[in-house]
């Protein structure tokens, strides 16, 4: 019988699963909330989830704009186009298309809302500071966010958030054109506002820790699919730490935008732990602890 | 892909079908026969070499097995992409056994646990005035298709030829129907 290399994490999925319980808790508590205070629930519902729709489904679209990236056929950027493919075959996933966002910041993102429609876009200045397998680390990093569907997974998640919000505002507005002035509607206001508040807070943690455990789940499937942790976790260290913030282009060449955008080294220490419940992303120790990991089960004999 | 596996963010890796290259000698001489091309006797298996010293000893399990018959030694050699690519020569007339060869190649590396790192199989053919033609094999789609380089050229693809080699052999080999997967191996080992 084959051996397999890809133990399943399990703390991972208990944390995920941990997350998700709690996201699913918190829509029933709004729902009854909502409820209780005799919304016309349904519209609020109707108006976030069309908006979170459509935030989906344009995700690539929208995505590749607010980057300002262009999408690259296979004859404009044949080498990178090459690793994609061949990540897909390896993978057996349907190749999405490829674009190229003309900033130094070394970035990647993958967006789309099914593997079929999606893209994988890289930043010029990742293409310049990588080296060949390192970047295929980070492009199989991406692929594995669009087969894992972190897209559709994600905006179902944020729907909470975004609901919150909603709420606020049309509390506000409600309140406003009934135009009674009684004790009641000062005190559903006040409710609503609250329970607003807190419901924003708490889906907003409970996102942003389901985002990093996606995160950890992307490099995961990245270190396996290529067989090459260390070249991940190298590239990691070039993107997320301080070196990132080294220019690589020529000073004389930046426009006036990008230099701006400038940004001095700051030799920022995480040592405020709040700070890491707010991030979509683990810390980078995190990243690197988890790609060893996997590094020595590879060489496991 | 199941729903718990999409909500959790696993997806299980996947599993490189092997056994559809032993349908290769055969579609071999309907090539022949058909469209004058011969095998070469080259064939050659790539993937992505994984680190650490576990890979090691699946290589030279690799090596020791293919050079037991007394042939020529294996080649192992790195493309510009980092994949390894197991070269084996048989001869011409016996596509057969370059299929064995590659076979037990795949086998070693799937019960080291490597499968996931299988990208394709190659066996190279020449057709009249010396053209080059590859029908690779993509081992997780289970699929093969052709691929024709232009002589001379810089990194141009013959896709008309690609396309009847295709239509000719469909009934033999199942063919990747998807175009977009027919990825081009330019100066790949073996071809």
């Amino acid at each position: 019988m084959a051996r397999t290399r890809y133990g399943t994490d399990r703390g991972l999925t208990a944390r995920m699963f941990g997350t998700l319980f709690g996201l699913g808790l918190m829509y029933v508590i709004l729902a009854a909330a909502l409820y209780a205070l005799g919304f016309s629930a349904i519209l609020i519902l109707g108006i976030s989830a069309a908006l979170l729709f459509g935030q989906w489904w344009f995700s690539d679209t929208l995505s590749m704009k607010a980057m300002r990236a262009v999408e690259v056929t296979p004859e404009q950027a044949p080498q990178l186009h090459a690793v994609v493919d061949r990540l897909c075959a390896m993978a057996d996933m349907p190749k999405p298309r490829v674009g190229i966002a003309d900033n130094d910041a070394p970035n990647a993102f993958a967006t789309g809302r099914s593997p079929d429609r999606s893209v994988v876009v890289v930043t010029t200045g990742l293409l310049r500071r990588l080296n060949r397998d390192e970047l295929e680390g980070v492009l199989a990093h991406e692929l594995s966010h669009v087969a894992h569907r972190d897209v559709t997974v994600m905006t179902v998640a944020s729907f909470t958030a975004i609901l919150a919000g909603f709420m606020v505002r049309s509390a506000m507005w409600g309140s406003m054109m009934r135009g009674r002035r009684d004790q009641s509607t000062v005190v559903i206001f006040l409710v609503v506002m609250v329970v607003s508040v807190v419901v924003y807070l708490i889906s907003y943690l409970l996102i942003n820790a389901l985002s990093r455990y996606r995160e950890l789940g992307a490099d995961r499937g990245a270190a396996l699919l290529t067989g090459q942790p260390t070249a991940l976790a190298s590239a990691l260290t070039k993107i997320t730490g301080d070196m990132a913030s080294i220019p690589t282009q020529d000073i004389r060449q930046m426009e006036a935008v990008s230099a701006f955008a400038f940004a001095p080294a700051v030799a920022g220490k995480r040592e405020f732990t709040l700070e890491q419940w707010f991030s979509t992303h683990p810390p980078l120790e995190k990243r690197l602890a988890q790609l060893a990991k996997i590094a020595g089960e590879l060489g496991q004999r | 892909m199941g729903f718990l596996d999409a909500v959790l963010g696993r997806r299980k890796p996947a599993r490189p079908n092997l056994d559809a290259l032993f349908a290769l000698p055969t579609a071999a001489l309907t090539l022949q026969a058909a469209m004058d091309f011969v095998p070469t006797g080259r064939a050659s298996v790539a993937f992505r070499s994984p680190e650490g010293r576990a890979f090691a000893d699946v290589e030279s399990h690799v090596r020791a097995l293919l050079d037991a018959d007394g042939g020529p030694p294996v080649e192992i050699a790195e493309d510009a992409f980092g994949f390894d690519w197991v070269l084996i020569h048989t001869d011409p007339v016996d596509l057969g056994n370059a299929v064995i060869d590659a076979h037990a190649v795949n086998t070693s590396l799937v019960e080291g646990g490597f499968g996931p790192q299988l990208l394709c199989s190659l066996v190279s053919f020449r057709g009249p005035d010396d053209r080059p033609l590859a029908l690779v094999y993509l081992y997780k789609a289970g699929t093969f298709y052709p691929f024709v380089p232009v002589v001379g050229s810089d990194q141009q693809r013959d896709n008309v030829l690609e396309l009847q080699v295709r239509d000719l052999l469909d009934g033999e080999l199942p063919m990747e129907k998807n175009l977009s997967r027919w990825f081009a191996v330019w100066d790949a080992p073996g071809l």
